[in-house]
């Protein structure tokens, strides 16, 4: 008990990010099943209407009740970093270790490709696909994004993988005829999961983030709520103009705390991942 | 500087160039319908503009894609067009040429984007330089968590917040546009006035995250400074504080920034897309939002290519001038 809290101290911003996250999640799960879907549907209530007891967080230009939409679209958007996050650290992980540990032309080929699709502004390329779709998918979207999201994790595990693969039980390992892929498997891939993890969390971070941008455009998904088509919604209808704050505020304020959640517990996780770190708190 | 990586800084130039004109070509013929008559229905469908312009159109698009011919001689005539800056015209702004809007617009996004990323980078790299301060840590501390909020939250999301309090709830600025319209542009200072006004807001929101971003890394460097030898040396000679701020601690730390600073200029032609959707200011990512929702697919087409090119090049002289500038840099061989 005394450890636990020890850690909690120690690790006041992981803690603190994971709480955040967690209680956004809690927010979509637990109100998924409590508000009926239909609520979310346009001419659920009359238009543009203020907060009230029927509509907590009033209705939108055509009657969708904010509370619904932002509640179902929460999950949505989580789906969409989470997707992105998992094919794209999984295959960044990869990538990576292959390129590390085998060396040679494999490297430096992948290498090149890391260091052309890095140089170019990944929401340009994201704009272009989709625009091109007549419609996307929450699932889809995720996929989309991902394929560019892998180049970071492959980076940094490959520095990782580098500078593991010349140590003492590497050599020892391979001295004792550990296979290629035990040696990848057991000796390479627990060292690199807490850079893993750290890096997973803020690729989700980025992935939702271009999500929300894309969907700011008016390239998202239109046929599911996701805080991002709100935010569109109420860009495309004025609401700003119209000081309808009830419409624009939640999905605003849903998403900042997500995103502090997140690059509280990418830095929390950062520190343990890297011990250097640790001297700057 | 080794000719080697030279001439390997140059190939990632030349292979971005590549990836961007070949994703533009290609994912438009991806789709089984002929993607400019699909658009020019739709478009039609709206109503807008004169049915005889659309039939016209779609005789130069087509003449321009050349579907009839071979795939790798329209891939051919899609580079020499590229090569020319020949960008297309708008279907929306027709006969408008897709260069000369972007040629207009990203003057705006290149103003708005390089004042306030100086400013936010000064603003920030001070802030963060005083709260690794010994004794300064204390006076700022409720900084470093404003910072850190500061700078996780998409700046395009405080941007909607600042027009709602700044132009709606307490009109005191402007909510949208770069000027007032109707005004005509010259270098009178009411104009520069105006123009200055109306930037405040898409800049203060660029300010406020980019304070976070530099000032965060800001503190992380000056503590690492502080504990170099000669901080100590300093302190042993008994220099006054100031002066070991300022000339001792500060002007080392500031490297790696100026190295961050290089690479956000860098960038800048990317970096304000939303922010100016949501100030409607009439820059590039403005351009871009309106022929998405426009279905204006050159347009698109052209900002794309122009937006990664632009990047791309700029990032291309970076990284060779910059070698040049600090010779403590070596051509890194990760």
């Amino acid at each position: 008990m005394r450890d636990l809290r020890h850690w909690i101290n120690n690790n006041r911003m992981l803690v603190t990010g994971i709480t955040l996250i967690t209680l956004v999640i809690l927010f979509g799960i637990i109100g998924s099943s409590v508000v009926p879907r239909a609520r979310a549907d346009v001419g659920a209530g009359r238009p543009a209407r203020p907060p009230s007891l029927e509509f907590l967080l009033g209705t939108d230009q055509q009657g969708r009740d904010v509370l619904a939409n932002v509640v179902l679209g929460t999950p949505a958007t989580l789906k969409i970093g989470l997707i992105a996050g998992l094919i794209g650290v999984t295959f960044g992980t990869i990538v990576g270790i292959i390129s590390g540990y085998v060396g040679g032309a494999l490297d430096a080929s992948s290498r090149l490709v890391v260091d052309v699709l890095l140089t170019i502004p990944n929401l340009m390329v994201l704009v272009v696909i989709t625009s091109m779709l007549s419609g996307v998918s929450v699932e889809g979207m995720g996929v989309i994004i991902a394929a560019f999201a892998w180049m970071y994790p492959a980076r940094t595990v490959r520095a990782q993988v580098l500078t593991i693969r010349e140590r003492m039980y590497v050599q020892v390992a391979r001295l004792n005829g550990m296979s290629s892929f035990g040696i990848v498997t057991r000796e390479l891939f627990p060292n690199v999961v807490p850079i893993v993890a750290a890096s997973f969390v803020g690729t989700v971070a980025a992935a939702i983030l271009a999500s929300i941008g894309l969907s700011a455009l008016g390239l998202g998904p239109q046929n599911e709520a996701s805080l991002g088509l709100t935010i569109y919604w109420a860009i495309f209808y004025g609401a700003l103009i119209r000081q309808l704050w009830w419409w624009f505020i939640p999905p605003i304020v849903i998403t900042i705390l997500l995103f502090i959640g997140l690059f509280m517990t990418a830095a929390g996780l950062d520190r343990i991942a890297n011990p250097r770190l640790r001297t700057n708190a | 500087m080794t000719l080697g990586y030279v001439a390997r800084r140059i190939g990632v130039f030349f292979l971005v160039v590549f990836f961007a004109v070949s994703i533009n070509f290609l994912i438009p013929r991806l789709r089984s319908t002929n993607p400019i008559e699909a658009r020019m229905n739709e478009f039609a469908a709206t109503g807008a503009g004169r049915a005889g312009d659309f039939h016209e159109l779609i005789e130069i698009y087509n003449a321009k894609f050349d579907f009839d011919k071979p795939l790798w001689q329209q891939y051919l005539n899609y580079w020499g067009d590229v090569l020319h800056f020949d960008l297309g015209t708008s279907i929306a702004f027709y006969p408008g040429k897709v260069r000369d809007e972007i040629m207009r617009a990203a003057p705006w996004t290149i103003g708005l984007l390089l004042v306030s990323t100086l400013f936010a980078f000064v603003i920030g790299s001070i802030l963060g330089a005083l709260l690794a301060w010994p004794g300064m840590g204390k006076l700022f501390g409720i900084f470093v968590p404003v910072l850190m909020t500061l700078s996780a939250i998409p700046y395009y999301l405080l941007g909607l917040l600042l027009v709602y309090v700044f132009a709606l709830v307490w009109p005191v600025l402007p909510s949208a546009g770069a000027y007032t319209s109707g005004a005509r542009l010259a270098l009178t200072w009411p104009i520069v006035g105006d123009i200055g006004r109306h930037a405040l807001l898409p800049a203060a929101s660029i300010v406020l995250a980019g304070i976070g971003f530099w000032g965060l890394g800001m503190r992380a460097t000056m503590v690492s400074v502080m504990g170099e030898d000669y901080m100590t040396m300093a302190n042993a000679k008994g220099l006054r504080d100031r002066t070991m701020f300022f000339h001792y601690a500060f002007r080392n730390a500031l490297l790696p920034q100026v190295t961050g600073l290089a690479i956000a200029l860098a960038g800048i032609m990317s970096g304000a897309i939303l922010v100016e959707i949501v100030f409607g200011y009439p820059g590039i990512g403005f351009l871009l939002y309106r022929a998405i929702s426009g279905n204006d697919y050159f347009v698109i087409q052209g900002v794309v290519l122009f937006v990664i090119l632009s990047v791309g090049l700029a990032l291309l002289i970076l990284d060779l001038v910059y070698p040049l500038l600090d010779p403590r840099i070596q051509f890194r061989k990760t």
